[in-house]
């Protein structure tokens, strides 16, 4: 009985270890990706081997602007539910009036930058990490390395470059259209017009507030794409590999943004 | 038969000497000596599991060996820096097993992409070179279509056109003719011979067919578990006398000698 459950608690520990080790191998990949992927976006040029400008586009076009309606009503109806839970919360102060401050920071610092990650996770942090694992296992990424051609300068770097543009564009735009949706319905709750909402928000708002939000955006960027290629260029075993990996590559890059978001929210409001 | 290894041309485009490679902890290679004349058609053949794919890898420079030397166009290449590495590869083809073309590319761009990664040309240039390309390989016309429009024969040849596009000096092939119907198979056995005997290229083909590799072979590797049995010609390997070649000549099965106390440990999980 006794050397039972030493068998068991050895096992939970070899299995703890092993975990452990995979996880601190995946994030050391992770960090390399991470360098080479700069690295040929910055020198590239220099050693005949670019990033190419219309791949970037093609790119900025799929995650930027075909994004653009999933985050408009997103952050349209998430706007309204702030106004909504705000309104209703201020109102047993009887401090409804007051419900813009709170909308016009949470929108600028947090919701709009957690919802466009979110959706940009979803939308194309599997799409590439489905893509990357199609051509893992149809040999196109070898096929890639005989030909003299970097798959990270191919295939990541153009990624990580349109992310980087994007992804705070994007949540520019959803800090916009949060604060037009929360501000529809406090002109029909609250019965003020739309142009003193919005004279109310900036007054409310600095620069800050909203370089905080796109600052986390940027590191959302970073995250969703790297999150993306490495769960890609791990693919093995055929189709059902690359279902498992692109879900994995979903579910990793929207824990790890709604993580970093908290932490900077932590560091930076403090 | 054709004439074997030619007389006249006795440089050695590719020699290996003493590899050994492991995947994890298991070996797969064991001491592989190996050397490839120019202009030759040399055949790997071996059954699944013999570690001809993993020595293809190793040939191409995309695996690590645990030991031994590869020195291909007299540059070992191990030490090779990344940019001088570049040089060599743009003397390689590769045609992969299923194309590994990229899908989403039309059949044209996929051809022309190692002339627009690693040429100045401009588009006129690389269109006709394209173009002769799929001629070469009996596909003209179909530039415009994409990989998935394709048969798995048309699919070998856009292969091909790629692996030939920049006029390599060694053109590599893994498993050509797999797949394939007899006929398309022995399509594809004359494109490499044409290849050969047109281009002047040296010709490595990974395969476990035998009739193509018969066909089409100057000298046959014989790979079983990791180890060559015999490097030598057509008739050479065909009149081996050697058990496991004839074992894998006739398509029989080995049975691996089974000590009882193992096979008794194995089933209890003691092993």
């Amino acid at each position: 009985m006794g050397s039972h459950a030493l068998g068991l608690v050895s096992r939970l520990v070899e299995r703890l270890g092993r975990t452990t080790v995979r996880g601190v191998e995946e994030f050391g990949f992770a960090a390399a990706l991470l360098g080479e992927t700069a690295y040929w976006i910055g020198v590239g040029r220099w050693r005949r081997q670019p990033v190419r400008i219309g791949a970037v586009f093609e790119q900025m076009m799929e995650i930027g602007i075909r994004a653009i309606p999933v985050v408009s009503i997103l952050s349209a109806t998430v706007g309204a539910m702030l106004a909504i839970q705000g309104i209703d919360t201020l109102r047993t102060f009887g401090a409804e009036s007051q419900v813009v401050i709170g909308i016009a920071i949470g929108v600028t610092r947090e919701f709009a930058p957690m919802i466009t990650g979110i959706v940009v996770a979803g939308r194309s942090g599997s799409a590439l990490a489905a893509r990357l694992g199609t051509m893992k296992i149809n040999q196109e990424i070898d096929a890639l390395t005989v030909m003299g051609i970097k798959p990270v300068r191919y295939l990541a770097a153009p990624a990580l470059l349109a992310m980087v543009l994007m992804l705070p564009a994007l949540t520019f735009w959803a800090d916009a259209v949060t604060l037009l949706g929360a501000g529809l319905y406090v002109v029909a709750d609250l019965g003020i017009n739309l142009r003193a909402f919005f004279d109310q928000t900036l007054d409310v708002l600095v620069v800050g507030d909203l370089l905080h939000g796109l600052a986390k955006s940027l590191l959302f960027a970073i995250i969703v794409t790297i999150v993306g290629v490495v769960n890609g260029a791990s693919v093995t075993g055929g189709a059902e590999g690359v279902g498992r990996m692109t879900t994995r590559a979903v579910v990793h890059s929207i824990s790890a943004i709604v993580i970093t978001d908290m932490v900077l929210a932590f560091l930076l409001t403090r | 038969m054709r004439p074997a290894a030619k007389a006249d041309s006795p440089e050695t485009v590719i020699e290996v000497t003493d590899l050994v490679t492991h995947y994890g902890p298991r070996q797969i290679l064991n001491q592989i000596n190996l050397s490839i004349a120019e202009r030759e058609i040399m055949v790997i053949m071996g059954g699944s599991g013999s570690g001809k794919s993993t020595l293809l890898r190793h040939l191409l420079g995309i695996e690590q060996a645990t030991s031994g030397t590869i020195r291909v166009l007299g540059r070992e290449i191990s030490t090779l820096s990344a940019a001088e590495m570049l040089e060599l590869r743009k003397k390689m083809g590769v045609a992969f097993q299923g194309g590994a073309l990229f899908s989403s590319m039309t059949v044209g761009e996929n051809i022309s992409l190692p002339l627009r990664e690693h040429t100045k040309l401009g588009q006129v240039t690389m269109d006709i070179m394209t173009r002769l390309k799929l001629e070469v390989v009996g596909l003209a016309g179909f530039e415009n279509l994409m990989p998935s429009e394709l048969s798995g024969g048309m699919i070998k040849r856009a292969a091909f056109a790629r692996a030939i596009v920049l006029d390599p000096k060694l053109l590599f092939c893994d498993e050509p003719s797999a797949g394939l119907d007899p006929v398309v198979a022995s399509a594809i056995d004359d494109l490499i011979l044409r290849l050969r005997d047109g281009l002047g290229m040296t010709i490595i083909v990974v395969t476990h067919e035998l009739d193509s590799a018969f066909k089409i072979a100057d000298r046959i590797a014989v790979l079983d578990k990791g180890e060559i049995l015999k490097v030598g010609t057509v008739e050479e390997v065909r009149n081996s006398t050697n058990e496991r070649i004839r074992n894998l000549l006739n398509r029989h099965f080995e049975d691996e000698p089974v000590d009882p106390d193992e096979y008794l440990r194995r089933l209890t999980g003691e092993a």
